[in-house]
This record gives structure tokens, C-alpha cells and sequence, in this order.
């Protein structure tokens, strides 16, 4: 690691000033989980580290419009264990749940988790080629391992899949997210918030330099109180998707009203199953139509040598869950140890 | 001998050293307190073949801190015959991630840091990383470890194979696997003078000990290596790893105590790894099951370094009767770094392709795998002739089937499903060859009424201390609590290392003999200890020498319950069996710890694990604990073993045979052949990964989906 | 917040080694108050291991992937290494060495030696600190992934929510189904 100077800011007008005196080094500190693994591996090292934690954005609270506004320090323990949350977007709080492990959701903080980097290994390796780290070093992954990358929207430049679990739940819930930057607050919606690879790999967001997450809200969504987050991963805890679904569904009489879909593991960003959506509103809620449905947004998917399992699996997570969430049923939500 | 006394040997006698662990205070090697401890870190190669052209430290060594930079360069050479261990003692990188450098510093802050800023330029050479099907480099070595020939051949195995009325031709392949142990490799140095100590995480001090003195020309009374605590090793640490080296030239460079704990990462580069196999199994047998012909052929690799020929082949000698019988292997030496123990070398690799085929002719024969097994029990070993010390796979596979409820299971596959699952179960045999090595000991008496056993034993989590102050409680007539065993450490009597199942009865050997020769002094000098103690001495080389000739295996059996969800690939272990005949059990608590501790890496290496191989740039890619998945807690469901009293008088005093292994042996066949029962699809390429299964869910019978 | 002045932090450092920044913190380990200069790159694990002697909490990855770090910061589990030194300024740490009454073990330290929940007890500082921390959690009705209904504020901490929330401890030496058996023995 480094050196580097540590500040702790007391408020978001501080931490974003401090940023500005020192935009090629400074960086904010979460929780950390991410950002010091990644300086450990030098793949983040910041010359000024702003420590953002003690900001007062610490509680989850009833938006003024209705929905959540839950402050980007929260840690995503406590995101998980809130009783609105639980009540009436459960997809989130099994979306957390189903991340990382008990410690690190302790320290997690929710700005932390939507920032965190991709878990490809190329890119944790500094001794290796990695577009996302060097700009223009070239990504072996596209022809290397990639068992484990994105099957949607992924560009010869770079083949990696956001990690976060939350953010999917998040990007399916239509979340948004409330920045400070030197130009004052903005909003910036999910999806919307991660970008697609492209030429620039090395951007994982929209945000500009020294923007800082203060807090995302929810939008009231009556059928986010019927949701639910279902995760495929190589070990039973502790594992990063191979696929993850994120639904809610609103199915009356046979028929979808509305519905939300999301998919992770699939690409680099939290994947919005829009085509997915769009086919199901209004027509019935059948088996048939949910396979149709993700059919549709599959449709789009260019596996990659070695992952193409990926497209059958997220076809059946989509299928299931939307099965799941009409019928009531299975609420295994971890698909753990019968 | 010690057979007549009330006994502690085979109760649950709880970890002697644990309330040590479980408060904080057991120290691992890295924990020792120094004064004025340097900070060593290692830098490893960034390309897997090739030659050094410069190294440049000027930016390491400008970072406050740091006291030097070590390298072919300037590292005095050493001398020793691992060139594994013969760090900086030229310009050749023969692995990615091999030590080309190190940076000792103040702090360990600065040491990585610096680290990082030590320039290697490289002349980097074509290399390759891949063990694939017949390899045009592929050879037979002369012998596969430790000492067996490469090829044994019985009968006509080919004649045999045409003539037989049914048979069974597959390849089934292994990943490399790497054995992380929780504890990194760790060395703290301390010289002085010409003396030095290294606190060590190693699988055997005098073993450490030897070869630190070989490095660098020391006699072994001027080294010293202290493990009284290891935090894991399965074979990684039993041959003395380049950390340990380190920390010595370090520690002599810079003129203070210096110590090394390699990061995870570096850990899949230079603490060693169980090769990567390629194995076609040739079953022959007739009507009834009984088999004709046996062939296993075994392509693995090794380095560019030095040869490592695990003994894969090996079971195949001696698990089942045939006639007709050929084993072979092959090696390829790779641009990798050299294959190293891993538990069970041989035994565990081997078993997982001899125990699948006996499934897969079982499924041919239409017979229950478990009396396919009986009918080709061999009464003698089959190679050697030579009578087994005892053989009890029958039973453990008849009371397992017992306890596991296999009466009237079902075979036909793929056919069982709840809910999403399907459901299936498979069984497997297990084997382990049941050795020792020659070992001292010392017992002392002291006026207070206690005991001191003393042997450079190692405890890595084995339980070995716990079994020895068993032993010698009742080698002694005491209770334990008036027993310490003082191990871990080379300046006690010179013992062999934690390996092979071998350690406590090579070590029990010598305990055991060494407290009933103190009880004979004890007896002639009238029961009374003198003032300044009494103690006595054993030797067990001559013991071993005149062993008979006996075939001495522990044997098992495994049975596994898999769940497999043919939508999303998933698999789940709800039930998993072991049942062992392994002499006897000295501690009933620590040696089911054993077991379940086996099995469970067992199930890991056939659902979770695997080290991927770098193509394009050498060495591993998933090198860390977030992507090489060992088991979490939430992988592991019912789990248990139990085991056969065996009553074997061809072994050492205490009648036992080692544990530490057999746990891992025949658990992945069970669950590959549990997931064949399952879903009717036989998966012969380890793991057995969601994408796997997905990928050939077409042939899975009812898929719902 | 002390805001360097421009161009001091970062580009400086990358051109000219200078000596790191420490900071001072103050921190309560254990129930004692300790005052150090720590270097800002710092984990709390290695404080705790190369500056206080306190050895207990163990390094297996230093990337928060193993969970053999494991302590209690404010009451709450965390991973140590991936935890800068310098951000714990005024909190409470515990590590297993904190768990231990005087001389009384802890429940859930006797009920490991009782059970036999470790064989190299390299993970064991861990495995204890982590389930000290999760059974406060489960008794503040905390849900965890494998929890049937995510509104229920009173789960039961059977075999299998033990096993999900101690998934962070990796042990490889297998000894799961005991540590499962210890943390249900003591949590009732």
C-alpha cells in the first residue's frame, strides 16, 4: 500500500471540498471492505483517503414522498434488518442477506456497495493486462477465464460483471441515488447509476470524480411487498453470483399488472430485465409467459466461450421466481441445504 | 507391551492444549516476540518461464524503512538439494509467482510497499501451464512417490479386457487443488552467532531442522525449530517451504530477527499443490461381477524444477482381486510450480477414479455396487502376496449400509425428486496405506509425581498431542492430567514428521516404548522417584526394522446423499457417511474430528474446489479464498463418521493406524456416484460445478423446465 | 477534518519517498485504553498482532475472505484486516483474548473445547468472536438469508441459520459440524 494522508469528514461539504483539492489522489472511505482489499492489492491507491462513515447519513427513514430514503452510511446489516424494509421490500433485505458474509456486511456501507469493483480476477491482479485498470492494456478475460463474466452487454474491452448484490435489488426496485458533487446534489436513477463497459472499462459509473452517494431512495412500490431475491453461487454462503434474480410481482386474476426484474451476475452493471417487463405487463401470469418473458430478454444475451450455461440458468431463476412470487410458494429464498 | 491397564486410549479425552486455542494464547509461528523484528516480504515472478534481466531496488530501497532488497544478486547461495528452497540462487524463473526477490523492512507497511517497487525486468520465454490428454512431453518416471515403480503389469490386462463379459473404458480428470490451511506459511528467524532459530509452521521440526541446516551448511545442533502450534497443513508444510529459508537469509542480511508469513495469493505459487490428474480406468469383468482385468493409467504433471510423481496409480495394487492387471503413469514437466502432499497423495486421486469405475461396472453388471465391491474382495494383496495385517472394507461397507439405510435403495437413476431436487445416493470404498517411521522419545519421572514425555512430534491439528498423552498415561499407568507431552519442537528428541497417516503411530511407537521402559526403571529403582527424576529413552528403528511383512491399510467405506437441481445446477449434500476400520481409536473425540475433517475436503474436491491454471500468463488464476472455494460452514450438512474396532496385532504398540487421510479417500466418488443416481448423468471431471451440470441438463431426466 | 493543502497528499508521495503518515488513536481493546501513532496503512488486525501483543485474532487472508480475523468492534463482528487502524479512533474492540471472564471461559470458548469446534485452532479466535457477535445478532431478531420469512423478528437459530451466519469463518480443517453443535449448545 501507498501512503497517504487520512482525513475524516464531519460533512459532505468537507469530504467533497477536501476531494477537490486532491482530485487525482483523494478517494472516499466506506466501510471499506472493497476499497482496502483493493489498496492491499494495489489496485486502488489513494494518495488522500477521506473517511466518509461519519456523516450523518446513518439512518433508513420514510421518504417525504413516500418510500425509504436510507442514508448511504448505513451499513447493510442494518439495511437488511429493517423492519420497513423487511415488510415492504423484502428483495432487498434477502438481496443483502445473500451477499457476502455476516462481518463484512457489518461494515459494509450501502454508498461502499454500489461502488465496489468487479471480482474478476484479472482486474485484482496488477501483473496482469486489465482494460479496466490500465486503460488500453487489453483484457485477457474476453479470451481467458470468464467462466464466471457477463453475457449481456459486455464490449471486446472488457467482460466483467458488477459483484454487488444489493444493487441488483436496488436497479430492480427503481431506486435513486441522491450525489453531492462540486456542482451541489443530484439524482441519479436506477438503473442508470452503472454503465455498460464499452470503450471506457475503467468507468464503472456515471459519477464524476468527487461525487459523493449520500443516500438512495426507494420509490413507494406497493409490489416490492411481494419480492424476493434468489442467488446461484458455487459454495452455499459466501460466494459471489454466477446469476442472481431480483422480482417483484403484482399478478391478479391470471394476469401480471406489473412487475420488476432484475438479473446479476449477468453483465457490468445490475441488469434491469426491461424487455422482460415490458413483455409480461398485462398478459397472463403463466408458466409460458414467464419462459416467453425471459426469453425475450435473453434474447440479447452473447455468452462467451465458457459461460454460456449462464443464459439457461438466468432463464430459469427469471421463470422460477416470477412462478414463486404468483404462487406464493418456495420461499427458499437462499436455494440453501434442504 | 501395554495392553492390560484400565485405559484412557479410545476415550474422548478432550484437546490438551485446548483451552490454549480457544483463549487466544496458543502461539503460531509468526507470533513469537523478538526484539527488534524486520519485516520480510517476498516478491514473486511475473512471468512463468524465463530469464531475469535486472532488478532494479533503487525504489524499494528509497522507502523509509526499508533495510534491503534481497536477490540473486546478493543473497549468498545456498546449498541443500529442493530447488524449490534454493531461493535467489540464479537469473531462471521456471514458475510464475516464483520468489525473485525480497524486501526486508522496519515495518511490514513498508516491506509491502516496497515490494511492489522492486523492478524485475525478464526475458520471458514461451512456456506452458496445461496438463492435457497425452501430452507430447509426457513420460514415465522411474519411480512415483515415494519409491514405488511407475508401471506394474499382471497377467494380460488387454486379452483380458477382450474376453470379458462386460467392461468398462472412462477418463475421469482432477483439477490441481491446493491445500490452504488456514494458518500462511511462517517463519520468524532469529541467528545467533552462528546459531539460528526459526519459529516455524511446518509438519516437522527435526525435518525443518535438517534441511535448514543443509541450506546453510550448519550442523543440526546449531538450528533449532520451534512449532509447538500449526494452524493447518495436509501436506503442504511436511516438506519445509521457501519461507522458511527466507526468513534466515533475511534475518542474517540485516543483522536482526526477521520474520515472513507468505500473503494467500503467494500461497498458491510456493507452498506446493496436488498435481491435476488425467485417468483412464479399464474394469473387465464376467457375468457375476467378478472382474478379470484392472487397468489405470495416470497422466499428471510436474515441474521444470525437479520431479514429483504422485503414486495415483497405486490403490489400483491392491484395492480388489483381478487377474489381469496394469497401472501406469505418466508425467509432464510444466512451466509450473512443483506439485507437492496433499492429504492423501495417491490414495485420495486415485480412489476418486478406481471408486467412480467400480460404480460405473456396477451400473453394467446390474449389481448393487456395495456386493460388486464383496465379489472382488481380495483375500491376500494382490501384488505383493502378502497377507493383509487386516482388511475389514467388507464390514465397513455392510454396517455403513447399515446405519446408512441403503437396504433397498433403488438403482435406477435419475428417477427420484422432491420438489426441485433430485435426489440420489452413492457409495465408495477408502483406503490408506497404514505405515510408520522410526522415532525417539523420552519419558522422565519427577519427584512431584508428574510426567514429561518428550518427542520433536508435530500437532497440526491432528490431535497428536492429546493422542500421545493418552498413550503414555497408559503406557504409564497415571491419569493423563499427571501427563505433559512436550512436542513441536527439534530440540526434543528427533521424530518424524506429521505425514502419511503416520505420525502417531510412529510417534506412539516411540512414546509408548519409552514410558514402559520408565516404568521399568521406576519398578527397579522400588516406585520411588529420585530426587533429580528418573527418565528413559526409546528408539524405534530397530522396531521398524524387524517389522514382518505384513499389507497394513486402513480401510473404509463412504456413503453419500446428494440433491441435485437440474435448473440451476446446484448441489447439495444433505447426508455424507463414513465409516473406517483403522485399528484402533485412541481418542474417540479428535479422531471423529479427523474423519469429518477428511470428508469434508473429500466433498469439497468433488463439488467446490479446483486451482484454475493460468494459460496466458502462468501460475493460478483463482489464487485467494473468495474465488478457490473450500467449504463454508453452510456447504457441510449431516456429516458423520463412525468406525469398526479393529483388533490388528501386526502394527505398533498401540494398535492403531493413521487417520488423517483415509477421511479424504473414496468421498468424491460417493458423491459422483450419488449424482449419477441422481440424474442419471455420469459427471467424470472434477468438480462437479453448476455450470457443469447445466450444461449437460439436456441428458437429465425430468427437467422440469 | 484537516484538509492538507493542495498537492501534498497524493502526487509528492509518488515521486519522492517520504515517511508515511501516522496518526494518533485512541482506542479501548480488551477494556484497556490505548493511545498509539499508527501508521495510516495500518490494519487494526496488525495492530493488534505487531503493536499490542494481542495475537488471538489471526491473518489466513487478509482480504476479508477466511474470517479468521474476526472481532468485535462496538459490538458488532468485522473482519480486522480489511479495517484501517486509523478509522477506530474512540471505539471498543474485544478480541478472543477479551472474551475470557478473569480466568472463567466464556460459554461458547468451553463448549469448543466440549464439542471439539477446532482441530488447528487457526480459526478459532474467529469462529468465537463471530459467534459471540451473531448470537447478538440473532437475539436482536435478525434475519438471515436462509430465514424462511424475512418479516419474522424472532427466527430460531437451529442447525441451519447457524450454519449461514457462520459462513464468514472458513475452517478447513472441517471441524463445522462441531462449532454448529458448540454455538446451539450455548445458544439454547
Amino acid at each position: 500500500m501507498r501512503p497517504f494522508t487520512f482525513v475524516r469528514a464531519i460533512d459532505a461539504d468537507q469530504a467533497v471540498a477536501g476531494y477537490a483539492r486532491e482530485p487525482e489522489w483523494a478517494m472516499y472511505l466506506g466501510g471499506g471492505t472493497n476499497l482496502v482489499d483493493l489498496m492491499r492489492l494495489g489496485v486502488a491507491e489513494p494518495g488522500l483517503l477521506i473517511d466518509v462513515t461519519r456523516l450523518p447519513y446513518d439512518r433508513v427513514e420514510e421518504a417525504p414522498g413516500g418510500g425509504l430514503r436510507i442514508g448511504a452510511a448505513v451499513r447493510n446489516s442494518d439495511l437488511a434488518a429493517d423492519p420497513a424494509v423487511r415488510r415492504d421490500y423484502p428483495v432487498l433485505a434477502a438481496a443483502l442477506l445473500a451477499g457476502a458474509s455476516g462481518q463484512l456486511r457489518n461494515q459494509a456501507t450501502v454508498g461502499g456497495n454500489l461502488l465496489q469493483r468487479t471480482r474478476c480476477g484479472y482486474f485484482q491482479d496488477v501483473t496482469k493486462p486489465c482494460n479496466k485498470r490500465r486503460s488500453g492494456s487489453g483484457c485477457p478475460a474476453v479470451e481467458g477465464d470468464h467462466r464466471n463474466l457477463a453475457i449481456l452487454g459486455h464490449s471486446e474491452h472488457c467482460v466483467a460483471t458488477h459483484p454487488s448484490d444489493m444493487a441488483v435489488a436496488l436497479t430492480a426496485l427503481g431506486a435513486t441515488v441522491h450525489v453531492r458533487g462540486r456542482a451541489g446534489e443530484r439524482i441519479v436513477p436506477m438503473p442508470g447509476l452503472h454503465r455498460l463497459p464499452g470503450d471506457e472499462p475503467d468507468r464503472d459509473t456515471v459519477l464524476d470524480p468527487g461525487d459523493l452517494i449520500t443516500a438512495v431512495e426507494l420509490p413507494p412500490l406497493e409490489l416490492a411487498a411481494r419480492s424476493r431475491y434468489r442467488k446461484v453461487r458455487e459454495r452455499a454462503s459466501f460466494a459471489f453470483a454466477l446469476v442472481s434474480v431480483a422480482a417483484a410481482l403484482d399478478a391478479e386474476d391470471g394476469a401480471v399488472r406489473d412487475c420488476r426484474i432484475a438479473l446479476g451476475g449477468v453483465a457490468h452493471v445490475p441488469w434491469r430485465a426491461e424487455a422482460a417487463e415490458e413483455e409480461l405487463r398485462g398478459g397472463p401470469a403463466t408458466d409460458d409467459a414467464f419462459r416467453a418473458a425471459a426469453d425475450a430478454e435473453l434474447a440479447a444475451a452473447r455468452p462467451l466461450r465458457d459461460n454460456g450455461y449462464k443464459v439457461p440458468l438466468a432463464r430459469e431463476l427469471i421463470v422460477r421466481t416470477l412462478a414463486e412470487l404468483r404462487d406464493g410458494t418456495g420461499a427458499d429464498a437462499s436455494g440453501g441445504t434442504p | 507391551m501395554t495392553t492390560d491397564i484400565e485405559r484412557v486410549t479410545g476415550t474422548a479425552l478432550d484437546r490438551v492444549e485446548g483451552r490454549d486455542k480457544v483463549t487466544g494464547l496458543a502461539r503460531y509461528a509468526y507470533e513469537y516476540p523478538a526484539d527488534d523484528i524486520a519485516y520480510v516480504v517476498p516478491v514473486p515472478a511475473a512471468i512463468a518461464r524465463g530469464t531475469i534481466t535486472g532488478i532494479d531496488p533503487g525504489d524499494a530501497l528509497a522507502v523509509p524503512g526499508v533495510l534491503t532488497v534481497l536477490s540473486f544478486r546478493n543473497a549468498p547461495p545456498l546449498a541443500g538439494n529442493d530447488p524449490e528452497l534454493r531461493i535467489f540462487s540464479s537469473d531462471r524463473v521456471s514458475y510464475r509467482g516464483q520468489m525473485v526477490a525480497a524486501v526486508v523492512a522496519d515495518t511490514l507497511e513498508a516491506a509491502a510497499e516496497a515490494a511492489r517497487l522492486v523492478h524485475v525486468g525478464y526475458d520471458a520465454e514461451p512456456h506452458d501451464v496445461l496438463l492435457r490428454p497425452d501430452h507430447p512431453e509426457a513420460y514415465v518416471p522411474e519411480k512415483v512417490n515415494p519409491s514405488f515403480p511407475a508401471v506394474s503389469e499382471q497377467g494380460d490386462v488387454e486379452a483380458a479386457l477382450g474376453d470379458a463379459a462386460v467392461t468398462v473404458d472412462t477418463t475421469y480428470t482432477t483439477p490441481a487443488y491446493h491445500n490452504n490451511a488456514m494458518e500462511p506459511h511462517a517463519t520468524l528467524a532469529v541467528w545467533s552467532g552462528d546459531r539460528l532459530t526459526a519459529y516455524d509452521s511446518n509438519q516437522g521440526s527435526s525435518t525443518a531442522r535438517d534441511m535448514l541446516a543443509a541450506a546453510f551448511g550448519l550442523e543440526p545442533g546449531q538450528v533449532r525449530v520451534v512449532s509447538p502450534h500449526v494452524g493447518g497443513g495436509f501436506g503442504s508444510k511436511g516438506t519445509p517451504r521457501p519461507q522458511i529459508v527466507l526468513a534466515a537469509l533475511a534475518a542474517r542480511a540485516v543483522g536482526r530477527p526477521a520474520k515472513v508469513a507468505l500473503t494467500r495469493q503467494h500461497m498458491f505459487a510456493v507452498t506446493g499443490y496436488r498435481t491435476p490428474s488425467i485417468q483412464r480406468v479399464r474394469l473387465g469383468a464376467d457375468a457375476s461381477g467378478r472382474m478379470t482385468a484392472l487397468a489405470h493409467e495416470v497422466e499428471e504433471q510436474t515441474s521444470t524444477l525437479k520431479e514429483f510423481a504422485e503414486q495415483t496409480a497405486v490403490p489400483s495394487r491392491m484395492m480388489y482381486a483381478a487377474p489381469n492387471r496394469l497401472t501406469t503413469h505418466r508425467v509432464v514437466a510444466l512451466d509450473v510450480a512443483t506439485p507437492s502432499w496433499m492429504r492423501a497423495p495417491g490414495e485420495c486421486p486415485g480412489m476418486y477414479a478406481l471408486e467412480s469405475a467400480m460404480d460405473e461396472l456396477a451400473v453394467a453388471c446390474g449389481l448393487d455396487p456395495i456386493e460388486l465391491r464383496v465379489r472382488n474382495e481380495p483375500e491376500e494383496d494382490p501384488e505383493s502376496g502378502l497377507p493383509w495385517s487386516s482388511r475389514n472394507v467388507v464390514a465397513c461397507l455392510r454396517e455403513g449400509a447399515a446405519w446408512f439405510g441403503w437396504a433397498g435403495r433403488d438403482p435406477a437413476p435419475g428417477v427420484r425428486r422432491d420438489g426441485r431436487w433430485l435426489v440420489g445416493t452413492g457409495v465408495a470404498a477408502s483406503t490408506y496405506p497404514a505405515r510408520r517411521r522410526p522415532s525417539e522419545a523420552t519419558a522422565r519421572a519427577t519427584a512431584d509425581g508428574r510426567f514429561t514425555v518428550r518427542i520433536a512430534a508435530a500437532d497440526i491439528g491432528t490431535g497428536s498431542r492429546t493422542a500421545l498423552t493418552q498413550i503414555a498415561a497408559d503406557a504409564l499407568g497415571v491419569p493423563p492430567e499427571r501427563v505433559d507431552v512436550r512436542i513441536g519442537d527439534s530440540a526434543l528428541p528427533t521424530a518424524s514428521l506429521a505425514g502419511g497417516s503416520m505420525g502417531t503411530a510412529s510417534w506412539g511407537s516411540a512414546v509408548a516404548m519409552a514410558c514402559v521402559r520408565l516404568r521399568e526403571r521406576l519398578d527397579g529403582a522400588g516406585g520411588e522417584v529420585p530426587e533429580d527424576g528418573i527418565e528413559a529413552r526409546y528408539d524405534t528403528a530397530d522396531d521398524i526394522k524387524a517389522d514382518a511383512a505384513y499389507a497394513r491399510h486402513a480401510f473404509g467405506a463412504q456413503f453419500a446423499e446428494v440433491r441435485v437441481d437440474p435448473g440451476t445446477g446446484e448441489i447439495r449434500v444433505p447426508r455424507l457417511l463414513g465409516v473406517f476400520a483403522a485399528g484402533r481409536i485412541i481418542n474417540a473425540k479428535t479422531a471423529r474430528s479427523q474423519f469429518i475433517g477428511g470428508m469434508t475436503m473429500g466433498l469439497a474436491m468433488a463439488l467446490l474446489e479446483e486451482s484454475v491454471p493460468d494459460a496466458e500468463f502462468g501460475g493460478f488464476l483463482n489464487h485467494d479464498l473468495a474465488q478457490y472455494h473450500v467449504p463454508a460452514n453452510a456447504d457441510v450438512a449431516n456429516i458423520d463418521a463412525r468406525w469398526i474396532e479393529e483388533d490388528d496385532p501386526h502394527l505398533n504398540p498401540m494398535g492403531s493406524k493413521g487417520i488423517g487421510e483415509i477421511g479424504i479417500v473414496g468421498t468424491a466418488a460417493a458423491i459422483g456416484n450419488a449424482v449419477h443416481h441422481a440424474t442419471g448423468v455420469r459427471f467424470r471431471d472434477l468438480p462437479i460445478r453448476p455450470d457443469r451440470v447445466l450444461d449437460r441438463a439436456p441428458q437429465i431426466g425430468g427437467r422440469n423446465l | 477534518m484537516d484538509v492538507p493543502s493542495k498537492g501534498t497528499a497524493g502526487g509528492a508521495q509518488r515521486t519522492a519517498a517520504r515517511p508515511p503518515a501516522r496518526t494518533d488513536v485512541t482506542v479501548s481493546v480488551n477494556g484497556a485504553v490505548e493511545r498509539i501513532k499508527v501508521d495510516n496503512r495500518a490494519s487494526l488486525l496488525d495492530v493488534l498482532r505487531e503493536r499490542l501483543g494481542l495475537t488471538g485474532a489471526k491473518k489466513g487472508c487478509d482480504h476479508g475472505q477466511c474470517g479468521a480475523c474476526t472481532v468485535l468492534l462496538d459490538g458488532r463482528r468485522v473482519n480486522a484486516c480489511l479495517i484501517l487502524a486509523v478509522t477506530v479512533d474512540q471505539a471498543e474492540v474485544v478480541t478472543v483474548e477479551g472474551l475470557t471472564d478473569g480466568t472463567r471461559l466464556h460459554p461458547l470458548q468451553a463448549a469448543f473445547i466440549e464439542r471439539d469446534a477446532f482441530q488447528c485452532g487457526y480459526c478459532t479466535p474467529g469462529q468465537l468472536c463471530s459467534a459471540v457477535g451473531m448470537l447478538a445478532e440473532a437475539a436482536k431478531g435478525r434475519a438471515s438469508a436462509v430465514t424462511a420469512d424475512l418479516a419474522d423478528d424472532a427466527p430460531v437459530l437451529d442447525e441451519a441459520e447457524i450454519r449461514e451466519r457462520m459462513s464468514g469463518n472458513l475452517c478447513r480443517c472441517g471441524a463445522y459440524p462441531n462449532i454448529v453443535a458448540a454455538i446451539g449448545e450455548v445458544a439454547g
